[in-house]
């Protein structure tokens, strides 16, 4: 057809997947990460963990039940798991430009050029895949036809992604007997949900907020893009939280900067885990969950203090899945229990972080 | 694992019949193959013999035995087992299973059930103790509320929500049943049902809900996932058998999908399942409301599905679970790496579609419903929608080439074609597209989602640009990469650009293909590997895609790759015989140091197991798909000999595209086919053929009539209507049939054969090298020439023949061997009548009888085949049928209960779905162990005669007197009555249907007062006679075992009453 643009994607090695584009027309640079999840574009799209990222879905049929209205419950969108779009640019194979859906307000296409995000169908998504399986993660561009290609291969990993997604100021939802911070690093919406489903106060404070000046009963740490070490001001003030000693639980980035302030290190994984289907065994027990996961950096126990330990360990490739205190109510862990998109099978960890604080205050 | 598990039985699913196929064989052998793995010794009782478990080295013993629970009790005594495995032989097995249970045989011999507990089965398969279990945990059921009042039903119907429907209780048909919209319409509708019971059930219409299902796994730590979702693209109401379904699901959003899955969960804790389940899920289209339609807690033709979909192996993981294993302690043996404990990933979409061979019964409804009617089905891979669809149309094997450029079926009225489901309303969809009707009219008539029939319209707008074209030079490259892309095969690009004739539709394919190879336009080899290449897999099982840009995998020209064509999907006709014959001559490749390259689409085998090969292209066996592999893989040669007709019907078109074709040249192969060529060597070589000729016109056919006189087979190249062939006994069936359900013309021309009566039918099974025929099993049907050899009851060794018939039968196969020059697999059926033997038919492969007479005999006939075929040199095995000490006897399964107004008669078309082989000391024990696997069940004391014209009767007087001296009591109808009555056996006479007069057949039928329905039709012909009809088809709906061949029935009835049943022996394949 002619009204079809073409689009390419250019990954840093000089491979070049040809497409047409069916998202805004604007060329744009970041780093490229895959995810095998088979469905959830909608929440992917706005988990700021995202941020600065080229999304390729392997899952090659997308589009298909369309994007879902801008529905507001809580103070919060009920559909997405923020505000906006986080990913750079969008990669599939197949785009359905029919949509069908009874919750579907417009198609994704739209939404994408709504707000300003490229994006290419046509590709072979399994060969990219394949590719940044065999030489790691990688930088590319997204150009598309008639746009200018950025001159420069962008890093997004270099920048604070934190600071450039966290709230500007704390926000206050529901209302409860206990209150429980939430450090946004980027935190996906349906960790506020989650908690308010089980009938807590949540503020939520921007990433560097000095959150101690808050007598809160719990301490959540959210998700979030980039490399861990770009907010030391973040576990600073965990560190000061340990002191404290108020139940604390955290999640992605957050299990990543609770094991930095308790004295572990992190790495960049080969190609990251980002997908719906990761399993996680509870050490020293049988008990495996299927876990929603999206996260490039990853835990190295081996720097961790003598009062922690292990908590969830990546049955796969044997990566840290979270760590505990052992005695003290603090843990976290690398996989999303909050979900959205993919398996709720370890929503009961909030269950557990609410225990926790009922049993701080006795 | 539990170390006290040494010996374990695993009972299988017996005969493949509609609704209990090949998907079975499938589960029962990953499952032996877990067990062996952990050291345990195993039992296998399966009748089934033409399967891949009931083969050497799967189980260490095989008893060829029925499943019910008083055969499997002796074997168990016999065996003392400490465990017994019931999931993994469908409703058979879990039927005989929970009955040994109840009735305490497995305490009593301390057999322990691996796996899912016997409660949690019976939990799952009574309805309302389904209702209340799910009811525990708050999950939502359908329910029925019973009513006796309008007003009541006012009342339930505010709480369900309208639609609702309502059915009258305990009338038959339907009766004062329908659908209700508001509280008016039921108001109108719920006082007629009233007329006709005093009581109605109230239900919620979920009519266009989105039926949806997940497989779950769980193991005794309590650990779940879900290997996969499906979704139905026909919407609720047609049996998820016989319905269209993709995997993944497609329409689901995330929250849809996981509100689902986590109910699979809580379900399958709840109930307590250690192993795999099914669950199946109605979704309001509108909302997320939802009802669980029904859990399945053993292996399911949806779990087959679900791992080949998935490449996951649901029923070797369900075993290891079964004995003690935690999901986390088993390697995903796709990366061989990573954990079974995950879910699967998909970066492909597959979609299964059912095969029906409806035309070949009499009498049944074409409209699909909440039964199953189909006897296979197809699964096609593709990376979008329209690729996986059109592939899949392709793969049924119903002569259509994809969605579109199709020969346009024709009917009256499209609207009701759509609303109306039928097997082929995929193709009035594609009608309706063409005609302009829009998306949302089609979805008003048909509900099924959107989303599928935008992307059907997405396949025709291609096909109306193709049209644009009528030169593959001006044709743009992008178009005819998007046609490839979306599915079109050379074919249909060939009939929309091209439009050539019939006759040289070859040549233009061949165009199309030349063109696109010339403009870089071809497919690619992607892997399934369970993780969407998140983790490097040594997988080989592969599939073929236009939606690529680079393969997978490498080709290495090393020479050593051969290819097997399998057999497609199961069909009357044509089913797991065919799969034991790819798997065998697979292994048989590997074995000897070369690469086997397997290429089937059926989900329900073991050939597309990816361990039973070194590469699997699960994709089509069609011309195109063929060469694209072959282009690749540039194999030593193509072995087409053991996939049944649709590999054998290839052989000619690859020779001719250069592939070496291994074994039998596809010239002689042809010879064999054509049936001039065949009746010119035949001439040549002195061998006989029942005359025959091919017609154009009615007055040639009469004449042909006089000069070789009545019966005549009758096959029209068309069929207007009904079965294919057709016997006829006189001119006015001629004449019938020839006007009314055909068209003799030039162009379809008929071909008459003289039918002989009375005539003894025999198979040879033989393989020969360069015309030499090596070995051969010679075995004889029970009933005569006219039975179809399918559903025929097949001995071997033949017990009732002359050695001269046999002498001749040897020497006729020597000459036809040598004149074919073959070199591989062959069969013939031929028929003796006093010695005077004629040629039926000769088919340069193997047949369905190959597994069977090759474990009779303990003589792998499809290894020796390969070997030849390879060029390897054979050791001819000197057993011979004359040594051997026992009799094996092949028996027809027919799935008539499922195919409603069916007339359960047999001819000379097909109609079983299935065999068993039993092994016996005599003929009697071996005709006993096997008709009482297909169902029968020796009578207890009444059998009803109704036999037919006075040949049959004359035959059926020896059996009648053999069942009244051993005490039977003989209902007759009254000719048959009379007739006895003179020769001196009392029978009682009961009137037929249609007589007012008491007491009636069909009152004795009914109330089940019957054991035994003997009605023998009176002729050929198709039009028997209304009484007749109706006593076999309800001998059917009440369960009641018919027989409708005198000699069978004799064969029978001599057999039990000559041998007790405490008689037959329990004793195991190796053990003859």
């Amino acid at each position: 057809m002619s009204d079809k643009k073409a689009a390419v994607l250019i990954l840093e090695d000089g491979t070049k997947f040809e497409g047409f584009s069916f998202g805004a027309d604007r060329s744009v640079s970041g780093e490229v990460v895959f995810n095998t999840a088979m469905m959830g574009y909608p929440e992917s799209l706005t988990d700021p963990s995202y941020r600065g990222q080229i999304l390729v879905l392997t899952y090659p049929l997308i589009g298909n039940y369309g994007v879902p209205p801008f529905t507001e419950e809580d103070g919060m969108l009920k559909f997405f798991e923020s505000d906006s779009i986080h990913i750079k640019a969008l990669v599939v194979a197949d785009y359905s430009f029919e949509y069908s859906h009874w919750n579907a307000a417009q198609s994704l296409a739209d939404w994408l050029k709504a707000n300003d995000v490229p994006a290419i169908y046509g590709v072979d998504t399994r060969a990219v895949t394949k590719i940044i399986r065999e030489k790691g993660a990688m930088l590319g561009k997204v150009v598309v036809e008639g746009e200018p290609e950025p001159a420069e291969f962008d890093d997004p990993n270099r920048r604070n992604l934190v600071a450039e997604v966290s709230c500007r100021e704390p926000i206050t939802y529901g209302s409860g007997k206990y209150k429980v911070v939430l450090v946004d690093c980027g935190c996906k919406l349906n960790i506020v949900r989650c908690l308010l489903k089980r009938g807590v106060e949540v503020i939520r404070v921007p990433w560097d907020y000095d959150f101690t000046t808050i007598d809160y009963d719990g301490l959540m740490l959210g998700n979030g893009p980039g490399d861990p070490q770009m907010c030391g001001k973040t576990v600073e003030h965990i560190r000061r939280a340990m002191e404290i000693g108020k139940p604390i639980f955290g999640i992605c980035l957050g299990n990543q900067l609770l094991a930095i302030a308790a004295g572990a290190s992190t790495f960049k994984l080969k190609y990251g885990h980002r997908s719906h289907n990761q399993p996680a065994l509870m050490v020293g027990t049988d008990q495996a969950m299927i876990t929603s996961q999206n996260h490039g950096f990853a835990v190295d126990p081996s720097g961790l203090g003598p009062d922690w330990e292990p908590y969830f360990v990546n049955l796969n490739d044997g990566t840290n899945e979270g760590i505990r205190h052992r005695t003290k109510p603090f843990f976290s862990v690398q996989f999303h229990p909050e979900a959205t998109s993919g398996p709720v099978d370890t929503e009961f960890l909030f269950d557990h972080f609410i225990e926790n604080i009922e049993k701080y205050n006795g | 694992m539990d170390s006290k598990i040494e010996k374990v039985i695993l009972l299988g699913s017996g005969a493949l019949k509609i609704g209990e196929a090949g998907e079975f064989d499938y589960s029962g052998s990953q499952a032996l193959k877990a067990l062996k793995e952990e050291g345990i010794y195993t039992v296998l009782i399966n009748p089934n013999i033409a399967t891949i478990q009931t083969s050497e080295n799967i189980a260490d013993r095989v008893y060829f035995l029925p499943v019910t629970p008083e055969f499997v009790e002796q074997v168990i005594e016999r065996e003392r087992p400490q465990g017994i495995l019931l999931a993994f032989g469908g409703q058979t097995a879990l039927n005989c299973g929970v009955k040994l249970y109840e009735s305490g045989v497995l305490e009593k011999y301390g057999v322990r059930v691996l796996g899912t507990p016997v409660q949690a089965i019976i939990d799952t398969e009574d309805r309302e103790k389904f209702v209340e279990k799910l009811a525990e945990i708050n999950v939502k059921t359908i329910r029925s509320h019973a009513v006796t009042t309008v007003d009541d039903a006012k009342k339930v119907a505010e709480e369900l929500g309208y639609p609702i429907i309502i059915r009258a209780a305990y009338t038959l048909g339907g009766l004062g049943s329908g659908f209700c919209n508001n509280a008016e319409e039921l108001d109108a509708l719920a006082s007629k049902a009233f007329n006709y019971s005093p009581q109605i059930l109230v239900e919620k219409s979920l009519k266009g809900w989105k039926e949806v299902e997940y497989e779950v796994v769980r193991d005794r730590y309590d650990n779940c996932i879900t290997v996969c979702n499906m979704e139905n693209f026909d919407p609720l109401g047609i049996h998820t058998g016989e319905s269209i379904v993709v995997a993944p699901s497609q329409t689901l959003t995330n929250s849809e999908y996981h509100k689902l899955r986590k109910l699979a969960i809580r379900i399958i804790r709840h109930i307590g399942i250690v192993g795999e389940c099914n669950v199946q899920y109605a979704l309001d289209p509108e909302s997320e409301d939802y009802r669980v339609i029904e859990v399945n807690a053993r292996l399911s033709r949806s779990s087959a599905l679900a791992s080949k979909a998935t490449g996951y192996p649901l029923a070797f993981v369900a075993a290891k679970l079964g004995l003690g294993y935690g999901l986390h302690e088993l390697k995903n043996s796709v990366t061989k790496s990573t954990t079974a404990c995950f879910e699967p990933a998909l970066d492909y979409i597959v979609c299964k579609i059912p095969r029906w061979d409806l035309g070949k019964f009499k009498g049944v409804s074409r409209e699909l419903g909440s039964s199953m009617k189909s006897v296979g089905e197809v699964m096609a891979i593709g990376r979008n929608f329209e690729e996986a669809i059109q592939k899949g149309l392709r793969m049924i094997g119903q002569g259509m080439h994809g969605f579109v450029a199709n020969k346009e079926l024709q009917t009256a009225d499209l609207d009701t074609a759509l609303s109306h489901p039928t097997d082929k309303r995929i193709f009035f969809i594609a009608n309706a597209l063409k005609h302009g009707y829009s998306v949302d009219r089609i979805h008003e008539l048909t509900k099924i989602d959107k989303w599928f029939l935008y992307k059907l319209e997405n396949i025709i707008a291609i096909e109306h640009r193709l049209e644009a074209f009528d030169s593959l030079e001006a044709l743009p490259d992008a178009l005819l990469l998007e046609a490839k892309q979306r599915g079109f095969s050379d074919f249909q690009i060939a009939r929309k650009v091209l439009h050539p004739a019939d006759a040289d539709m070859e040549r233009g394919i061949m165009q199309v293909r030349e063109e696109r190879k010339r403009r870089g336009i071809i497919p690619f080899i992607k892997q399934i590997d369970t993780l969407a290449a998140e983790y490097p897999a040594q997988t080989n099982y592969l599939y073929v895609t236009y939606n690529a840009v680079a393969h997978d995998i490498d080709f290495p020209k090393d020479d050593l790759g051969v290819v097997v064509l399998g057999s497609g999907a199961y069909r009357i006709g044509s089913s797991v015989e065919f799969d034991w014959c790819s798997v065998n001559a697979a292994n048989t490749i590997r074995q000897n140091g070369l690469r086997s390259i397997m290429i089937n689409y059926n989900p329900e085998t073991v050939s597309t197991d990816y361990d039973m090969c070194d590469r699997l292209y699960f994709d089509e066996l069609t011309f195109e798909r063929v060469l694209d592999i072959t282009d690749l893989e540039a194999p030593r040669g193509v072995i087409v000999s053991v996939g049944g007709q649709i590999p054998n019907n290839l052989a000619m078109r690859l020779q001719t595209a250069g592939v070496p074709i291994l074994g039998t040249s596809a010239v002689d192969i042809d010879r064999a086919e054509d049936r001039h060529l065949f009746s010119q060597m035949c001439d040549e070589l002195g061998i006989d053929q029942p005359r025959w000729r091919e017609l154009t016109s009615l007055e040639d056919i009469y004449e042909f009539a006089d000069e070789v006189g009545f019966p005549l087979l009758i096959r029209p190249s068309y069929v207007l209507s009904g079965a294919a062939m057709n016997v006829v006994s006189n001119r006015g069936e001629l004449e019938h049939f020839l006007t009314l359900a055909t068209n003799v013309s030039k162009q379809h021309p008929v071909v008459v054969t003289e039918f002989i009566e009375n005539a003894k039918e025999i198979e040879i099974d033989a393989v020969a090298k360069d015309g030499e025929v090596l070995v051969y099993a010679i075995s004889e049907h029970v009933e005569f020439a006219g039975v179809h050899s399918g559903d025929a009851t097949m001995v071997f060794p033949p017990q009732k023949m002359y050695v001269e018939t046999m002498r001749r039968i040897k020497k006729i196969s020597r000459q036809v061997a040598q004149g074919l020059h073959i070199s591989g697999p062959f069969n013939m059926q031929l028929m003796a009548k006093n010695n005077d033997i004629k040629v039926i038919e000769c088919n340069l492969r193997a047949s369905r009888s190959f597994p069977f007479v090759s474990k009779v005999l303990k003589v792998n006939f499809i290894e020796i085949a390969t070997k030849i075929m390879l060029g390897l040199p054979v050791e001819i095995p000197h057993r011979s049928a004359f040594e051997l000490d026992y009799v094996g006897i092949k028996a027809p399964q027919f799935s008539f209960s499922r195919l409603q107004k069916t007339d359960p008669v047999l001819g000379v078309e097909m109609a079983s779905t299935g065999e068993v082989g039993c092994i016996g000391d005599d003929f009697y024990e071996a005709i006993l162990k096997s008709m009482i696997s297909v169902g029968y069940a020796i009578p207890k004391r009444n059998v009803l005669l109704s036999t037919g014209d006075s040949r049959s009767k004359t035959d059926m007087i020896g059996p009648a007197k053999a069942l009244q001296e051993k005490g039977y009591h003989l209902y007759a109808t009254q000719g048959t009555a009379d007739f006895l009555a003179q020769n001196g056996v009392k029978a009682e006479v009961l009137h037929w249907p249609d007589s007012p007069e008491k007491p009636n057949t069909l009152d004795y039928i009914k109330e089940r007062k019957i054991d035994l329905v003997i009605n023998i039709p009176k002729n050929l012909s198709e039009s028997e006679l209304h009484n007749d009809y109706t006593i076999r088809r309800s001998a059917i709906d009440f369960n009641i075992p018919l027989i409708t061949n005198a000699r069978l029935a004799s064969a029978f009835i001599y057999a039990f009453c000559r041998l007790d049943r405490k008689e037959i022996k329990i004793k195991s394949w190796n053990e003859y």
